[in-house]
């Protein structure tokens, strides 16, 4: 993407809560899908970069809703309570990372998948930890500068300013020597190893990685609903956030922003209008995987080039071969 | 002299069959060394063994005195063994060039770096290029590899393993599924191999193969069964028994 593209969609971003017609609400939406951007974008690292599909991340992007809560429900400073849920959250990826890199493939899915119910079940279960069904709620965002949170605008334009910073680290990553490295891993491991890289140490980072942007997501999402529920850690959860990254374009960076846009659209736009909503985002789902099976984004692509050309073959790795 | 390359009575069992039943042999810094044998004779086995593919059930394998049995495969890789491979193993998606710099920044410390461009790094773009015009692909850098000849290919397959300029060199076919002139050309690739790199090579191609070989191994079931320069492996009584059907 050329940067004066990304430029001109930031600024229009930017400029959203100016001319967005339904006012806060919309501008809240709007905060919402960068929240779960960057949650997509950090599970994109994994899905569509190292090719490992994860069912766990609710695990971790509900786990930072869950620190970052109780340390603020207890009385901590909210900057405390942010540096310890990313930090927290960084050590459970790299617990998750550690167990599930047993595997690849479905292996690894299915121990994400486990790894994730559990975290789920402890939230549910450890009512005098965590407040079991009824979650922990607090009544403050925080006020940084000594600028409140507390209206969609200021905390549309602190969310703004975090996703443009994940963003440009995820992009910044990707294309580095270990962002090209874990895509190399990802295509050819046996190959990787042969020219002396640690095919098993750079999909561990990878998964810290994407734990981060996990962790960064799910301390806005807690700041923006101000409660942090089983719901958040649940398989649903990280379903819908690989939906995002699978609808949008698994290996590209617009297309998790993309399928964000598109899920939570459909949850919180089209439901005021349509009661089956469901039904409708289940069928474009279907469009998609028929007729762009590579994602929303590169198969736009694809039809701007080439007018009817055939869908490219699937990368291997993420959905097509099984890397060993 | 220490050898480059040292087996010594190397095992591989999978379950009861045995693959690797014993082999040793030793490779000469600088040497040319061809495996031979019939299909199923344990060469591919030998080199999996060697680079760290394969666990060894028994036996030890010396990379110029250093024992290297129990080390990971990568770290091979760093002490100066590299490979190709008898099945086309690239990076489909990508271009010659970066297929070739990943190859390159395989052995680099600036592997591990999470936020510098690889894409725009100066000394691997030039060492790149130059990797790929030693091999006769620079004008094709930019080419996606799934959109190149399989002979091409093949030459990058070589390409990936040179650019690490390695001490020792294992082919595996290197000829395999080529055109009689793509064979030329690979082999004048080989040919061209500077003289301290030690190259061994698995080929069943033996019109392009002999004459890039000083000494030839025979192996038949996991075993060495000769071994000497091309006239007295050629000569044996054993080589045409298991290999030429003499």
């Amino acid at each position: 993407m050329k940067p004066l593209a990304i430029a001109a969609g930031l600024a229009a971003l930017a400029a959203l809560p100016l001319w967005m017609p339904g006012g806060s609400y919309d501008v809240n939406i709007a905060s919402q899908v960068m929240i779960w951007a960057v949650f997509a974008l950090g599970l994109n690292v994994l899905v569509g970069y190292a090719g490992l599909v994860s069912l766990g991340q609710a695990g971790l992007f509900g786990f930072a809703c869950y620190v970052a809560a109780w340390l603020v429900a207890a009385g901590t400073a909210q900057w405390i309570a942010a540096i310890a849920a990313i930090g927290f959250t960084l050590v459970l990826s790299a617990v998750f990372a550690v167990l599930a890199l047993r595997g690849t493939g479905i292996s690894f899915l299915m121990i994400t998948l486990t790894l994730g119910e559990i975290v789920w079940g402890i939230a549910q279960r450890w009512v005098s930890l965590t407040g079991g069904d009824n979650g922990i709620s607090v009544s403050t965002r925080p006020a940084p500068f000594g600028i409140s949170l507390d209206t969609a605008t200021p905390f549309f334009y602190a969310t703004f300013a975090m996703f443009v910073v994940m963003l440009g680290l995820v992009w910044r990553f990707v294309h580095s020597p270990l962002g090209v490295a874990l895509r190399g891993t990802r295509d050819q491991p046996r190959r990787m190893g042969a020219l002396g890289y640690n095919v098993w140490l750079i999909r561990f980072l990878g998964f810290l990685v994407s734990g981060f942007a996990a962790a960064v997501a799910g301390l806005f999402f807690f700041y923006y609903n101000e409660f942090a529920s089983p719901y958040v850690l649940s398989l649903t959860t990280s379903a819908e956030v690989v939906l995002m990254v699978i609808a949008g374009g698994a290996a590209t960076l617009l297309g998790p922003i993309v399928g964000a846009a598109l899920v939570l659209g459909m949850q919180d736009v089209v439901s005021s209008y349509v009661a089956h909503w469901n039904l409708m985002l289940g069928a474009i789902f279907v469009a998609i995987i028929l007729f762009m099976p590579e994602g929303l984004v590169p198969g736009l692509a694809r039809l701007a080039r080439r007018p009817g050309a055939a869908p490219a073959a699937p990368r291997p790795g993420a959905f097509g071969r099984t890397p060993s | 002299m220490t050898p480059a390359l040292e087996v010594r009575d190397l095992h591989k069992v999978f379950g009861g069959l045995t693959v690797t039943n014993g082999v040793s042999l030793s490779v000469a810094a600088g040497e040319r060394r061809l495996l031979i044998g019939p299909n199923g004779a344990g060469k591919t086995t030998l080199f999996n063994l060697i680079t760290g593919d394969l666990r060894p059930t028994g036996g030890r394998i010396l990379l110029f005195g250093t024992d290297i049995t129990a080390l990971a495969g990568r770290r091979r890789a760093h002490l100066g063994l590299a490979r190709t491979y008898q099945i086309i193993t690239l990076f489909p998606n990508e271009t010659l060039r970066h297929n070739v710099m990943l190859a390159l920044l395989g052995i680099l410390p600036r592997r591990w770096n999470p936020l510098r461009r690889f894409d725009r790094d100066p000394a691997l773009l030039a060492a790149a290029e130059t990797v790929l015009d030693q091999v006769g692909l620079a004008h094709l850098a930019l080419r996606q590899v799934r959109e190149t000849a399989y002979g091409e290919q093949r030459r990058v397959e070589i390409a990936l393993a040179l650019a690490q300029r390695p001490r020792v060199l294992l082919l595996d076919e290197p000829f395999a599924g080529l055109s009689a002139q793509e064979r030329r050309d690979v082999a004048a690739l080989i040919g061209a191999i500077p003289p301290a790199m030690t190259v061994v090579m698995i080929e069943h191609d033996m019109d392009a193969a002999l004459d890039l070989a000083d000494r030839i191994t025979l192996l038949d079931f996991g075993l060495v069964v000769v071994e000497g320069t091309r006239a007295e492996v050629v000569a044996d009584a054993r080589t045409r028994a298991v290999y030429l059907g003499g």
